[in-house]
């Protein structure tokens, strides 16, 4: 008798064991098109860098994922009415959302980028150097605030509240440099003529998580041992050289 | 300094003396840019108003499409043509002009004297075209050429009667100038801009601010009813 029940529960922790493993069910969402993070390929597949992420992070945790496709501004509500599970659209973590959302560890942040014409030879982190140089960021950004309390008293701050308006300004030879979101810098001024990285990225801010309901404290206990393996077994950095020739990982 | 004052500044993290300083700079470039303007403005738009009385064509035509044009697009368009068109220019970059026009400040001053000309042109133009015949043929009758006729007969009355409508102009232009924080100009506006993006503090940054603006368009209000009391004195019944 004795015997049957050690069986018996054997078979039971086995057949929960396997259940838990296979059972858990994610839907994960996006919002698209965002390159390279997430967007639809030429084929209509949903591809990009958390894309890849997710996909890997799913085999990680053994779970059957499903990718859902919701707009910005309904994320945080879908994700409380459980549309989904989990929102893995390059939501920086802030603490607003932290507020009504449970973060995993950042997995992704963007540096800021120094970008400016092919003439400009200085050393922005040579202060003297940079005295009176015009300098644009976009207002209310951590690009903003880092110039603001680094260099302040040093360059010119121009604040802008769109991209397109620095960029116009730059190409006016108004700016000397713009420090602005690498991606951003890559799109808008990279692929002119003319123009180049000047200084070496810096990484603001506290990156960008995996939003899930406040709840699941089980399932981000998970999530961030799965990141952390795949950021240590160099899944991680193979997707992310796929994606981007700068260093997103945090 | 009141205590309460004191202990409100001491206990708040948005009014230090940095942001104070910061709206104080604000304050100036607001008052030089909407001052230079308006007296640029006012200086462009007399000879502009006679002139469009002019009855050949073309003479008044050119003034008219010029204040049409003017009053009928919107400030930040202009200004936005002016700041970011000129910049498009091919080679301004190497003249004297950028030396100028490198500078948001220069840009900005442009699009707004010359907006606020085309309405003052305007005014000043409704003011003289309401000279009562009879003040005309009085003086044609003492025998006064054209230009004595409008120096002491038609303008100094028309003055008295656009009073009013450019101390609206005046006011709205101080409002106008707020869009200058478009282009980088840290005035007032930019200022406020500046610190709510900082502080997440949007009714702090703005109210501050518009009470600014407030006190500002107080001393404005004032100086026009000085103005009026002293070119309207033959308006008030007798013996006040």
């Amino acid at each position: 008798m004795k015997k049957l029940i050690v069986a018996a529960s054997c078979v039971l922790a086995m057949i929960a064991g396997t259940a838990q493993a296979q059972d858990r069910n994610l839907r994960v969402a996006f919002d698209i098109p965002y390159e390279p993070f997430e967007y639809r390929d030429e084929n209509g597949e949903l591809t990009g860098f958390e894309v890849e992420l997710a996909t890997a992070m799913c085999e990680e945790l053994n779970a059957n994922c499903e990718f859902v496709i919701q707009a910005w501004d309904g994320m945080i509500p879908g994700l409380l009415a459980r549309k989904f599970d989990i929102i893995m659209s390059s939501m920086s973590i802030t603490p607003e959302r932290a507020e009504r959302v449970l973060f995993s560890e950042p997995y992704y942040i963007t540096p800021g980028g120094w970008f400016g014409p092919e003439s400009f030879d200085t050393d922005v982190t040579d202060m003297d150097a940079m005295r009176g140089k015009n300098v644009g960021v976009q207002r209310g950004t951590t690009m903003d605030t880092y110039v603001t309390e680094n260099m302040g008293g040093v360059v010119s701050i121009k604040r802008y509240t769109t991209a397109e308006d620095m960029v116009l300004d730059l190409e006016g030879q108004r700016l000397d440099a713009v420090f602005v979101d690498y991606p951003v810098g890559e799109q808008t001024i990279l692929n002119r003529d003319g123009y180049k990285e000047v200084g070496e990225s810096v990484k603001l801010g506290d990156g960008v998580g995996v939003a899930m309901r406040k709840r699941d404290t089980q399932l981000a206990e998970d999530i961030n041992a799965a990141l952390k393996k795949l950021k240590e077994d160099g899944t991680y950095d193979a997707i992310m050289n796929k994606y981007f020739s700068y260093d997103i990982k945090i | 300094m009141p205590d309460f004052i004191a202990e409100w500044l001491n206990e708040n993290d948005i009014f230090n003396a940095m942001t104070l300083m910061e709206y104080w700079g604000g304050m100036v470039t607001t008052v030089q840019l909407v001052f230079l303007s308006l007296v640029i403005g006012l200086l462009i738009a007399l000879p502009l108003a006679i002139l469009r009385t002019v009855r050949n064509p073309f003479v008044s035509g050119p003034i008219w499409l010029y204040t049409y044009l003017f009053r009928g697009t919107p400030l930040l368009i202009q200004l936005y043509i002016i700041y970011y068109g000129v910049a498009q220019i091919p080679g301004i970059q190497e003249t004297f002009w950028w030396t100028i026009f490198r500078e948001p400040f220069y840009p900005a001053l442009l699009a707004f004297t010359l907006n606020t000309a085309a309405y003052t042109t305007e005014i000043l133009r409704g003011a003289i075209i309401a000279t009562p015949n009879g003040e005309i043929e009085a003086a044609k009758a003492y025998g006064m050429g054209w230009l004595l006729r409008m120096r002491r007969i038609i303008l100094p009355n028309a003055a008295r009667r656009a009073v009013q409508a450019y101390s609206n102009e005046v006011i709205f232009m101080l409002h106008a100038s707020a869009i200058a924080s478009v282009v980088t100009i840290i005035d007032l506006t930019g200022a406020a801009r500046n610190i709510y993006s900082r502080f997440y503090a949007p009714f702090e940054a703005f109210i501050f601010v518009a009470l600014l603006y407030m006190v500002l368009t107080f001393i404005l209000v004032f100086a026009f009813r000085k103005l009026e009391n002293h070119l309207l004195r033959h308006q008030r019944p007798a013996g006040s």
